[in-house]
């Protein structure tokens, strides 16, 4: 029975993190923009806090339990407030992100337990997902870190430089997390030899180099990671050590399976900054006596009401979208395409709603009194991230033709 | 809690809508639009799907409870086999629904059976007026209280079937409200167009331009209730519709693509194509979701239905704008040819910024 009734208990989950969003994320939203690479930790500490005390422990969906499931739908819609919040800050959430994710994706049972219980202690911790390397971001298949394995120690040796992490200096230097590290094990074998590895904070020749400064999402620290004979145990292979000698693609997909769960969340992401945007447009918009009149024929409607109704059609519709992928996650449904959808949808739209409202406000949007110019920076990354729109519309094109990668590329 | 999973009826009904629309209407659809006729066999057997019927309760003859989105999901593949088809098989609901939504006991208890209970036979609506700037909530032709008579006096265009409807729910300016009207045929006053007005698609439908030269109705002809759900129920059946034609484009150019050659590979493997498909399935799929929440929220009672209606149908009239146009882009020189429908669906594509009292669900 189709339904557009938020359940109840995400709905609670919604106004305790509307709170913090109001009052711990916009009051320092411009803070952290202009001082880049200084960490929030008020938010931090609070957010670990108050997870702590509800119970949970990270920001992933727990593992399948009796009846309906929510979790990712909750995450969906937290993340959508928090980003409303700030975008930035919202990166520097604690408690799993893309790692945990690739974790919670492709790990065993024990191994979720060992790498995600340090999210459950006493002081923030942070995770990261390292894919992109200088030579290749959206050709996932060209990466050329490599994973050897050392059979007498059972230690991997990892080698290579991945760029562009989210949150690495967090997880690496500022907490006792860890990222996951994408290596191929067997380089002629392509896709199929790549697989994903744990590499914890401290582990020697595991080094934290350089800190981008960016066009927006400032609060969130985007490091370069150099393994350099990087040892990692044998256990930290994710997925069961035997696939290592199975050809097959498990370990590629693994990869897209991460993406299925994290791309729609990266959406929500961009649908929380667009909703921010189109608010305070609106609000602006409302203080200089232009109320919108909904339900008149295009023909009646000044310019400005035209593109605020296209925003909040584009809005509405992207979110429905997001929401509709991260409900087909919790009912085990396969939603690769509708993951993607959203998320080419979500980029698109929070570009198109971030950009219009600038030029709508004129210098007023132009001006750094406002978060608008602020929120247009940020909502570039959301196209590009997890997927550019390019490769998005590759995935989407590919399952709706039924395209392999070879006939589509 | 959310879900966007139809119930196992609604999946039933869809299945059989879409079975007879590509069976059925979608065959007859070229023939239909050039002859500019569709056959009575082929809408009374649309007519038997009981879509209509089944939003209409016992009481009144029919055999079920009023879902607009039920409505919504049905229409959208009525109108994926055929638009003109969609419109005609759903023509009774232009009368009938009115009533229902804003109709008296009596009238219901008068007007409803009676169609429920028959063959499909015509019935028809005057809401569109010839202007730019038409606008439901601020129409032209006006409504005057003349002792027990309302005095109904305007102009009407795209009228469907009105040289020979039973009867039509006229819309007209009553102290500054749209209000519903009930015009029997054959009224003094009531001034069809000699011949069927043309237009740039849905050639197979008669339409006409309706005056209302001083049409005097006894009071009893007005049905009391408010006009925005009324409104709500067209917009959101237009814009599903819009849908249903947007997914025969879409459907239609992808194969085309998937079996095209061009220049050694198939053209839907050039990604300038591939991304137009991309595009084209995530906007129909996003504008879907806007329509189902609007449908969703009429039925549900929601306070701000009618702005969901609004933003739905403004949607999916640019969202099918752009999906025609796409799908005949992709076949190229042979989409601009009247053999392919997607020229069909294109010139109905952009009809629907004009649709809005053309269906009702
Ligand atoms: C702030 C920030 C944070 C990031 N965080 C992370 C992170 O945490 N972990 C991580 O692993 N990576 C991260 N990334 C990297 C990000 O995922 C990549 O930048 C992205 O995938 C694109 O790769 P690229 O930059 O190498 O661009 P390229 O792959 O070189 O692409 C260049 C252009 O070509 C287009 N293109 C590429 N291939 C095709 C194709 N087949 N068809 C059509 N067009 C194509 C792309 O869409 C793009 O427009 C982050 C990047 C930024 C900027």
């Amino acid at each position: 029975m189709i339904d557009f009734e938020i359940p109840e208990k995400i709905a609670g989950t919604r106004l305790v993190v509307e709170t913090v969003a109001v009052n711990m994320m916009r009051p320092v939203s411009r803070y952290f923009d202009e001082h880049e690479h200084e960490i929030p930790w008020d938010y931090i500490n609070f957010m670990h806090t108050a997870t702590r005390a509800m119970g949970g422990s990270s920001m992933v969906p727990s593992e399948k339990k009796e009846g309906p499931r929510f979790g990712f739908q909750r995450l969906a819609v937290m993340v959508e407030m928090l980003s409303w919040g700030d975008a930035g800050i919202y990166l520097c959430t604690p408690g799993g992100m893309l790692g945990s994710a690739a974790v919670s994706a492709t790990g065993s049972p024990e191994q979720k337990e060992r790498f995600l219980k340090r999210f459950r202690g006493e002081t923030p911790v942070f995770d990261a997902m390292c894919m992109t390397e200088p030579q290749c971001g959206s050709d996932t298949s060209a990466i050329r870190t490599t994973a050897v394995l050392d059979q007498e120690k059972k230690e991997w040796l990892l080698n290579g430089e991945k760029i562009f992490v989210t949150a690495g200096h967090k997880a690496m230097l500022d907490s006792e997390g860890f990222v996951v590290v994408w290596a191929t094990i067997d380089k002629s074998a392509g896709r199929a030899g790549m697989r994903p590895f744990v590499v914890e904070a401290k582990t020697a020749g595991c080094q934290v180099l350089k800190m981008e400064h960016k066009l927006g999402i400032r609060a969130s620290d985007t490091v370069s990671i150099v393994l350099q004979d990087c040892r990692v145990p044998f256990e930290n292979i994710l997925g069961s050590p035997e696939v290592v000698k199975d050809q097959a693609t498990t370990g590629f997909k693994g990869a897209m399976a991460t993406f299925d769960a994290t791309r729609p969340i990266v959406a929500a992401q961009a649908i929380g900054l667009a909703r921010a945007t189109l608010e305070l447009l609106k609000e602006m918009l409302a203080e200089r006596g232009i109320i919108i009149r909904y339900g008149l024929p295009r023909q009646k409607l000044s310019s400005v009401e035209k593109e605020v109704i296209e925003m909040e059609i584009l809005l509405r519709s992207a979110w429905w979208l997001v929401l509709k992928a991260v409900w087909m996650m919790d009912n085990g449904k396969p939603n690769s395409l509708e993951s993607s959808m959203s998320k080419v949808r979500a980029g698109d739209v929070v570009n198109r709603i971030t950009q219009k409202a600038v030029e709508i406000m004129g210098p007023l949007g132009y001006s750094c009194e406002y978060l608008l110019e602020k929120w247009f920076r940020d909502a570039k990354i959301s196209d590009i991230y997890e997927g550019t729109g390019q490769i998005n519309r590759l995935v989407v094109a590919r399952q709706i033709l039924g395209y392999r990668s070879s006939e589509l590329r | 809690m959310y879900s966007f999973e139809p119930s196992e009826e609604q999946k039933m009904l869809i299945d059989a809508v879409s079975r007879y629309a590509s069976n059925d209407l979608r065959k007859a659809a070229h023939e239909a639009e050039e002859n500019k006729e569709l056959s009575s066999k082929l809408i009374s057997k649309g007519w038997e799907l009981g879509i209509l019927q089944a939003s209409i309760p016992e009481a009144y003859g029919g055999f079920g409870e009023r879902s607009a989105l039920t409505g919504a999901l049905a229409v959208e593949e009525l109108a994926c086999g055929d638009l003109a088809g969609a419109m005609a098989v759903g023509a009774p609901a232009l009368f009938a629904l009115p009533v229902l939504l804003a109709g008296s006991e009596e009238q219901k208890k008068q007007y409803l059976p009676p169609i429920i209970e028959a063959d499909w036979k015509p019935y028809s609506a005057a809401l569109i007026e010839p202007a730019f700037d038409f606008d439901p909530n601020d129409l032209k032709t006006t409504a005057m209280a003349e002792g027990d008579n309302y005095i109904l006096t305007g102009e009407k265009t795209l009228v469907p079937f009105a040289d020979k409807a039973e009867a039509m729910v006229a819309y007209a300016r009553l102290n500054n409200e749209t209000k519903a009207f009930i015009v029997p045929k054959g009224m003094t006053g009531l001034k069809i167009g000699e011949a069927r007005e043309k237009f740039m698609g849905l050639n197979a439908i008669p339409f006409f331009r309706v005056t209302l030269e001083g049409v005097k109705i006894p009071q009893a002809n007005l049905l009391p209730g408010d006009f925005a759900p009324v409104l709500d129920g067209s917009r959101v059946a237009v814009a599903a519709m819009a849908i249903g034609v947007a997914k025969a484009a879409f459907g239609y150019s992808r194969d085309y693509a998937k079996d095209r050659d061009v220049f050694g590979v198939k053209v839907a493997q050039k990604q300038a194509i591939a991304f137009m498909l991309a595009e084209m399935a995530t906007e129909i799929e996003a504008i879907r979701l806007l329509v189902w929440e609007a449908a969703w929220a009429i039925d549900n009672k929601k306070e701000d239905a009618s702005q969901k209606a609004y933003l739905a149908i403004t949607g999916a009239i640019d969202m099918t704008m752009m999906v025609t146009d796409r799908a005949v882009q992709i076949l190229g020189g042979h989409g601009y040819i009247r053999e392919h429908p997607v020229e069909l669906w294109m010139r109905n594509g952009r009809g629907f910024a004009t649709f809005t009292g053309l269906a009702m669900v």
